[in-house]
C-alpha cells in the first residue's frame, strides 16, 4: 500500500469517526429527553471542550496548571458582559457567536498571564499558575463592576439578535448550539495536534534539552500552546455563561481548576480523546450522583485516587492498552479474568456504599436510626450487625478482587507472550 | 576563509572549581576532529560550552568567525552547530518517523506554524522518510523511541542530530556501550551522513578516533596539551605520558 493511499484511508477514517461524534450529539435528545438530561449533556458539551484546552497544556505540552479556569471563567465574564450589552441595545452580536467574545476574553488573558508563567516550566510553572488563579479569584471582590460581587453578574440570552432565527430560550436549543460549538472547537484542537506548533509542543514535553537543539525556543513553544489553549478554554467559558446566564466569581477559582484537572485525567491526558470521556464521566458523577447521594465527593476522590495508583493513563489509557490485544485477536483471553473481578468488584462496591452511607446517616442524619434505603433494602445505621454485614461483605469483595487480579495478571503476562512471539501479528 | 569553530582562552569555573582552564582550539570546515583525554577531563563540559548549554566564563567561541557564546543553544542550533548527546536524548513517546520529523520542522521554515498540517507537508515528509532510509531505521518507522534497541536509539540520535541539516556536528561519544560489530556499522553510517560536513567528536574508543579523525586534540585537566594529525599524537611523548601512557 503506498503512502498516498494510506493517509487517504486514515483521512477517511477521521472525517468518519468526527461525523460519528457529531451524530451521537445531535441525537441523544431524542434518546434522552427530560429537561434535565439535556442540561446535563449541555454541561458535557461545556466541559468537553473546557477539559479538552486543559490536555492542550497537561498532556499535549506537559505543563501542569492549577489555574486554568482563569481562562474559562473570564471568557464567562466577557461573554455575559456582551450578551448584557446586546440587552441593552448598545451593541449588536449575534448570540451564536458569543462564545467568540469569550475565546477572545481568554487568548487575550492566555497572552499576559501565560507571558509570565511559561517562561519556566515544571513544578515552577505549576506555582505560578496556581498564583495566577488565586489572584484572579481574589480580585473578583475588588473589580466588583466587572465580576459583580458577591451574587456575580447575569444577563438573557434571548437578545433576538440571531444568526439562525432561533431564539435559544429552549434549553434544547442552547444544546445544539452548544454541541455544535463542541464539535467545532474539538476537531480544530484535534487539528492543531497536526501542526509543526502541535508536535513541538509534544517534543517540548518530552525533553525540552533536544527540542532546543532541533532549533526550538522552548519558551515560545509553550507559550503560544499555553495562550490558544485559553482560547479554547475561553469559548468554553462563554458557553457556559450562555447556558446558566450568570457567572460568580467561583467560576474563576481554584476549585473549578482543580475539577477540570480531574476530568482531563481520569479522562486519560495520553491521547485526544481521553479528556472528552473525562469531562462526560464527571460531569454525569457530579449531576446524577450528588442527587443520589451526600458522599458523592468521597466516591469521586476514592476513584480519582484509584486512578491514579492503578490507571495513571486514565480511561483512554486503559482502551488503548487493549487495542494491541484486540487486533491480534487475544482480548478473549482476557475476558475470562475480568468476568472473574467482577463480582467481587462488585461486592467490594456495595459493601464501601453500605459503609460510607450509614457513616453519613450517623452523622448527618436528623434521626439516625430511621432506616435508609439501599439495594431495595431497608438499612439500619445504627444497628451492629449491618455495620458487621456491610464490612464482610467488603472484606469479601476486596479479597476476591485481589485473587482476580491474579489471575487477570496470568492473562495479561500470557497474552503478552503470544504477541511477542515470533511470527505474531500486531 | 574563517573556521568553521573557533575556541579562544575559553574558561569554565563552577563556583571556585575550575574545570576547563583557557583551552585554544581551531576546527577547519569539514575537518573530523576527535577530542580524546582521560575521565574527567572536561570533554563533555567543553561540549556543553560550545552547544551553549553552559556559558563560558571567560573567553569566546565562534562559529564561521561569528560570535556564539553566551547564546541560547537554540541560537546556536539555528546558526548551523547541531549535536549529539552521550546519554540517549530522544523525544521517547513519539515514533521514530515522528523524531526526525521534528528534527527537521526548524530547518524547513515550519516555525511555530499552528496552520499547516504536518501531514500534508510533502517535501517535509519525504526529507523524513529519506532520513529514515538513509538510517536503515525503515522497518521501525512507527516504533515509538522508548521501544528501540539501544544501537537504534543511538542511531536515530545521530540521525536527529544531522537531519536539520547543520554544517557542524559535535558528536558526544557516539560508539558508546557498543560491541564491536555495532560501533563498526555506527562508525560507517556517521562517516556516511556526515560527508562534508564539520565534525568535532568526543570519543573514548582509540581504534575509533585513529581511522576517523584527520586530527585529534587532547584534553587534560582542562587544558588542550597536543592538537595534530593522529600519527603525530600518537608519536607524542607528553601525550603518550599524560594519556595514552595510562592504558598500558
Amino acid at each position: 500500500m503506498s503512502h498516498s493511499q494510506s493517509s487517504r484511508t486514515a483521512l477517511l477514517w477521521h472525517i468518519g469517526v468526527w461525523a460519528l461524534f457529531a451524530l451521537v450529539i445531535v441525537v441523544l435528545p431524542y434518546i434522552f429527553t427530560s429537561s434535565s438530561s439535556i442540561s446535563m449533556m449541555s454541561q458535557m458539551g461545556v466541559f468537553i471542550i473546557f477539559a479538552l484546552s486543559y490536555n492542550m497544556l497537561l498532556g499535549q505540552a506537559g505543563m501542569l496548571s492549577f489555574g486554568h479556569a482563569v481562562y474559562f471563567g473570564l471568557g464567562g465574564f466577557f461573554t455575559l458582559h456582551a450578551i448584557r450589552a446586546v440587552n441593552d441595545e448598545v451593541w449588536q452580536f449575534p448570540l451564536e457567536l458569543m462564545p467568540l467574545i469569550g475565546g477572545a476574553g481568554g487568548l487575550a488573558f492566555g497572552i499576559l498571564f501565560g507571558s509570565i508563567s511559561t517562561r519556566r516550566a515544571g513544578v515552577t510553572f505549576a506555582m505560578i499558575t496556581l498564583g495566577i488563579g488565586s489572584m484572579v479569584e481574589s480580585s473578583a471582590n475588588m473589580f466588583t463592576d466587572f465580576f459583580g460581587g458577591e451574587s456575580g453578574i447575569s444577563g438573557n440570552r434571548v437578545t433576538d439578535v440571531t444568526l439562525f432565527g432561533f431564539s435559544y430560550g429552549p434549553s434544547i436549543q442552547v444544546y445544539y448550539l452548544i454541541g455544535a460549538w463542541t464539535v467545532i472547537a474539538a476537531v480544530a484542537m484535534y487539528l492543531l495536534t497536526k501542526t509543526p506548533l502541535g508536535r513541538i509542543s509534544n517534543a517540548v514535553r518530552d525533553n525540552p534539552e533536544r527540542a532546543q537543539f532541533v532549533g526550538y525556543n522552548t519558551t515560545i513553544a509553550r507559550f503560544i500552546q499555553f495562550s490558544l489553549s485559553g482560547f479554547f478554554a475561553g469559548i468554553a467559558g462563554g458557553l457556559f455563561a450562555i447556558m446558566f446566564e450568570i457567572m460568580t466569581a467561583p467560576n474563576v477559582g481554584l476549585v473549578q481548576s482543580g475539577a477540570v484537572l480531574l476530568m482531563t485525567f481520569i479522562g486519560g491526558v495520553g491521547l485526544f480523546f481521553g479528556p472528552i470521556i473525562g469531562a462526560v464521566l464527571v460531569t454525569y458523577m457530579h449531576t446524577a450522583l450528588s442527587g443520589f447521594s451526600e458522599g458523592w465527593i468521597l466516591y469521586f476522590g476514592l476513584m480519582f485516587v484509584f486512578m491514579v495508583m492503578y490507571a495513571p493513563g486514565g480511561i483512554a489509557g486503559v482502551i488503548y492498552a487493549h487495542a494491541a490485544p484486540w487486533r491480534a485477536g487475544l482480548f478473549r483471553r482476557l475476558l475470562p479474568g475480568y468476568l472473574l473481578a467482577l463480582i467481587p468488584a462488585l461486592l467490594a462496591i456495595a459493601g464501601l456504599v453500605a459503609v460510607v452511607e450509614m457513616g453519613y446517616q450517623l452523622s448527618l442524619a436528623y434521626d439516625p436510626s430511621s432506616p435508609i434505603e439501599l439495594f431495595y433494602m431497608q438499612i439500619n445505621a445504627t444497628s451492629v450487625v449491618s455495620w458487621l454485614v456491610a464490612l464482610l461483605v467488603l472484606a469479601a469483595g476486596i479479597g476476591g478482587v485481589l485473587g482476580a487480579a491474579r489471575v487477570v495478571r496470568a492473562r495479561w503476562a500470557e497474552v503478552n507472550r503470544s504477541m511477542q512471539a515470533p511470527g505474531a501479528k500486531t | 576563509m574563517s573556521d568553521a569553530l573557533t575556541l579562544a582562552n575559553v574558561h569554565k569555573r563552577f563556583g571556585e572549581t575550575p574545570i576547563i582552564r583557557g583551552v585554544d582550539l581551531a576546527v577547519a570546515p569539514g575537518e573530523r576532529h576527535a577530542i580524546i583525554g582521560p575521565n574527567g577531563a572536561g570533554k563533555s563540559t567543553l561540549f556543553n560550552l560550545i552547544s551553549g548549554r553552559y556559558t563560558p566564563s571567560e573567553g569566546e567561541i565562534s562559529l564561521h568567525g561569528k560570535r556564539i557564546s553566551g547564546l541560547a543553544p537554540h541560537q546556536i542550533n539555528r546558526r548551523g552547530l547541531s549535536r549529539s548527546f552521550q546519554i540517549t536524548n530522544l523525544f521517547q513517546n513519539m515514533t521514530v518517523f515522528e523524531n526526525l520529523r521534528c528534527s527537521l520542522l526548524w530547518a524547513q521554515g515550519y516555525k511555530y506554524s499552528f496552520w499547516h498540517l504536518v501531514g500534508r507537508q510533502a517535501a517535509l515528509n519525504e526529507a523524513a522518510e529519506q532520513w529514515l532510509e538513509r538510517l536503515g531505521l525503515s522497518a521501525r518507522r512507527d516504533v515509538p523511541a522508548s521501544l528501540l534497541t539501544y544501537a537504534e536509539q543511538r542511531t536515530l540520535e545521530i540521525g536527529t542530530t544531522i537531519a536539520g541539516g547543520a554544517d557542524v556536528i559535535l558528536l558526544d561519544e557516539p560508539t558508546a556501550g557498543m560491541g564491536l560489530a555495532e560501533r563498526d556499522h555506527t562508525m560507517a553510517m556517521i562517516s556516511e551522513v556526515t560527508q562534508g560536513k564539520t565534525l568535532l567528536m568526543v570519543e573514548h574508543d582509540m581504534g575509533v578516533v585513529f581511522e576517523l579523525a584527520d586530527r585529534i586534540s587532547v584534553l587534560v585537566y582542562g587544558q588542550v596539551i597536543a592538537s595534530d594529525t593522529p600519527e603525530a599524537i600518537r608519536a607524542n611523548a607528553a601525550v603518550q605520558e599524560a594519556y595514552l601512557g595510562e592504558a598500558h
